[in-house]
């Protein structure tokens, strides 16, 4: 373990501070909280467990009853609960994908939480990405970089490093292709797996703001700009950096090409880490690389969704929901629910520790020192629903077929005329 | 004129008509499936109209009342902030904010390219599903004979019906499989030096491929309603037939084929509404894609649009809803007149 700020025992004593304001005003919580957690992996489903028992144990007046849900399946279901007042506390995402439940009042505004708890100091990374109208609506307890994860070895056998440049990346890439492989494994069936290379290349191309303003529907896709992103796509797509018939597969089933040696890297979030591991690949097999810069003037922006917690608008028990935040939310709990035999992702809380991973400490690393430009969510959280579905479709037959880009960017920009 | 007396004064009134219990008894049978029908089938049917006249997200937000000095509108004022707010409390219930707009959904819909990419496919599984007519008809007059172990034949030609749909796509997906070692379908390609082929992958084949596996099952369908028919076939008349010297097609076409119209209509009947309701296929086996809903039919669009991860126009997909209930509609009133016809004799 590695102390962010190597003064562990003072960020056990911030933590301890933290479950004590839940108590600051001189009663114990107590009562029914009824929780909805969308953990529902093995893993996650043991943490989310735990979690509940030693919240109950510090506070034994509560009777908590938890509800876990099938992750994809919470996607719809989270609308109904949130309706009917069954739940006091549930699982979510930070960034646009809250919009639709903070404009129809369906959560909580906890600000008075975050300045009461001292939340603004400790998360204050985060805090951007949960507010939204003036309000804060919910705690993040976890988040994971997104970056290449490649091939050491390959690597090494045809004598390459690590790119850092656009032009390395292009030089790299050639001598990939020539070699019989492909550079990228990826799987474009589910759609959002194409965002994560759409939110990096514009990132990359146009910076950090422009992505955000993008996603924010301020700036038209027929734009010059946005045209420039897709055209350095086109480089590699058009070099053959990309596996064959990618739109047939799942990002799992992207997978083997790496493993196999078919494919040399993968753009993908922290979680493929596991599978890769599992799949036989040993850490000296496998590296890391930050996504190239490819205008060196623009400051690296980085994708790093948010996995969060919220207060339902009609919860019954406020205050054990408050205090489930703030318990959440303290230094200690995410350490030890971030650590690699737990989730093995990334603390938010700033006193906690980072587990002593290869790839979660590179990913701290960047995402502490090196995404200067600025940390989104991801495409399909930073823009809206609707917005997202239709541009991810049109990454995917973009993908497929480069030369319907006037055609991809038209439909776009109507989209984005109708729904902004 | 005199007035006639009697002892017994005339009733005027007609004998008081009995309800009898075979009058009632059917109704009282039919009741609770006449209620769950309403509930479950018709007023959702009315709901979906109404809906589609909506701009609506499909979500109701929590109602709060002003108390300590508070009026109500004040806390509708705060809106999302109220519940922070002492002077706001939950009443329990909720308001619907939804949007009227009048008939501006289907206007939508008729520009809505991905509206019209979904119609043509749904005409297109529409005219190919029938397929599956001639193809069980075949395969039940084939396995229609006294052969040892014909009932395992048979079993085995009924055995896709019985698979989830679910199921079929994978299997499908699978033989489908791009790489040219991967899926079966290339394998055998590759023997004969062709492909290898990504059916799914290619907007112009994708559903094409999935009507393909569409069709295993509903084949088997039809091939059992046909193997019953078959059963019901009067010997008489095919020996009196034969006796005149007809054979083979001719057999079929003026002898068979009129006796097995009762199956071929339950099958046409039991084909559309297949064809129509095509969806958990198209979901396992291309997501409606490649691109923009390629592989979508009117079905799969609305789901995506009203109730899917990012579906949020319950409006627009309910306005999808009506179309193809509409759709529907023809081909029912169709079948009810046909059927009343019929009844009359």
């Amino acid at each position: 373990m590695r102390s962010i700020f190597k003064t562990g025992a003072a960020a056990l004593a911030a933590a301890t501070m933290l479950t004590g304001v839940a108590h600051a005003d001189g009663h114990s919580v107590s009562g029914p909280l009824r929780i909805f957690s969308d953990m529902s992996n093995p893993a996650p489903r043991a943490v989310m467990e735990d979690m509940v028992a030693r919240f109950t144990e510090a506070n034994p007046e509560v009777e908590v009853e938890l509800v876990i849900t099938d992750r994809e399946a919470w996607k719809t279901q989270i609308r109904n609960v949130l309706q009917s007042g069954t739940a006091d506390v549930v699982n979510w995402y930070a960034g646009n994908r809250m919009a639709p439940y903070v404009d129809a009042g369906l959560f909580m505004d906890i600000s008075d939480l975050w300045e009461e708890g001292g939340l603004t100091e400790t998360l204050a990374s985060t805090q951007g990405s949960m507010t939204m109208d003036d309000g804060i609506w919910g705690v993040p307890y976890t988040y994971y970089q997104w970056g290449v994860y490649y091939r050491e070895d390959i690597f090494e056998e045809l004598g390459l490093e690590a790119p850092t440049t656009w032009e390395e990346e292009l030089a790299n890439c050639e001598v990939i292709v020539e070699s019989g492989r492909a550079c990228y494994t990826i799987g474009t069936q589910f759609l959002w797996t194409a965002g994560g290379w759409f939110d990096y290349l514009n990132m990359r191309t146009n910076g950090y703001d422009f992505h955000m303003a993008l996603t924010a529907g301020e700036v038209e896709w027929t734009d010059p700009r946005v045209r420039a992103t897709f055209e350095n796509w086109q480089t590699l797509i058009e070099m053959g950096a990309f596996i064959d018939d990618h739109q047939s597969y799942s990002w799992q089933e992207a997978l083997p090409f790496m493993v196999n040696g078919e494919a040399t890297a993968y753009l993908m979030g922290n979680f493929a880490v596991a599978p890769l591991r599992e799949a036989g690949l040993s850490d000296d097999q496998l590296g890391f690389y930050q996504f190239p810069q490819i205008d060196p003037s623009i400051e690296p922006g980085e994708d790093a969704p948010t996995d969060t917690f919220h207060i339902a608008a009609n919860a019954e028990n406020v205050e054990a929901a408050e205090a489930f935040l703030l318990f959440v939310a303290s230094a200690e709990n995410q350490t030890l629910i971030n650590n690699g035999d737990n989730l093995g992702q990334l603390p938010v809380n700033a006193n906690s520790q980072v587990d002593d991973d290869e790839f979660l400490n590179a990913g701290f690393d960047m995402l502490s020192n090196n995404a200067t430009g600025g940390i989104a969510q991801f495409f399909d959280r930073d823009a809206p629903a609707e917005m997202a579905q239709v541009a991810m479709q049109g990454f995917q037959q973009f993908m497929v077929d480069p030369s319907t880009l006037d055609q991809v960017l038209m439909i776009l920009e109507q989209a984005r005329s109708r729904i902004y | 004129m005199t007035t006639v007396m009697t002892d017994t004064p005339i009733d005027s009134k007609p004998p008081r008509r009995v309800v009898s219990q075979q009058t009632i008894a059917p109704w009282l049978f039919l009741l609770p499936a006449f209620l769950f029908f309403a509930t479950y089938v018709l007023y959702p049917i009315v709901q979906s109209f109404y809906i589609s006249t909506f701009e609506w997200n499909g979500l109701y937000s929590p109602q709060y009342r002003g108390v300590d000095g508070f009026t109500d509108q004040q806390c509708l004022e705060l809106g999302n902030r109220a519940g922070r707010e002492p002077g706001c409390e939950l009443t329990g219930d909720t308001v619907w904010n939804a949007e009227y707009v009048g008939m501006e959904n289907y206007r939508n819909l008729y520009t809505d390219p991905f509206f019209w990419t979904s119609l043509k496919n749904n005409v297109i599984w529409l005219v190919l599903y029938f397929l599956a007519i001639p193809a069980g008809l075949m395969i039940s007059l084939f396995l229609n004979q006294k052969v040892v172990g014909m009932r395992l034949y048979k079993s085995l030609f009924f055995f896709p019906f019985v698979l989830s749909q679910v199921v079929v796509g994978l299997v499908f997906s699978w033989f489908m499989l791009p790489g040219a070692d991967e899926g079966l379908l290339n394998v055998i390609l590759g023997w004969f030096g062709a492909g290898p082929v990504n059916i799914l992958g290619n907007a112009d084949t994708a559903t094409y491929g999935i009507i393909a596996a569409g069709l295993w099952p509903q084949t088997a369908y039809c091939m059992i309603l046909y193997l019953t028919g078959l059963n019901a076939v009067d010997p008489e008349q095919i020996e009196a037939a034969r006796l005149d010297g007809a054979k083979g097609p001719k057999m079929l076409w003026y002898v068979v084929l009129p006796q097995l119209w009762p199956a071929t209509f339950i099958a046409i009947v039991v084909t559309v509404i297949g064809a129509l309701r095509s969806f958990d296929l198209i979901t396992i086996m291309t997501n409606g894609g490649p691109g923009f809903y390629n592989t979508s039919v009117l079905a799969f669009y609305m789901y995506d649009v009203a109730l899917s991860e990012f579906g949020f126009r319950m409006g627009y997909g309910s306005a999808i809803a009506v179309i193809l209930f509409l759709i529907m509609m023809v081909y029912i009133a169709g079948f009810l007149w046909k059927m009343w016809r019929d009844e009359k004799g």
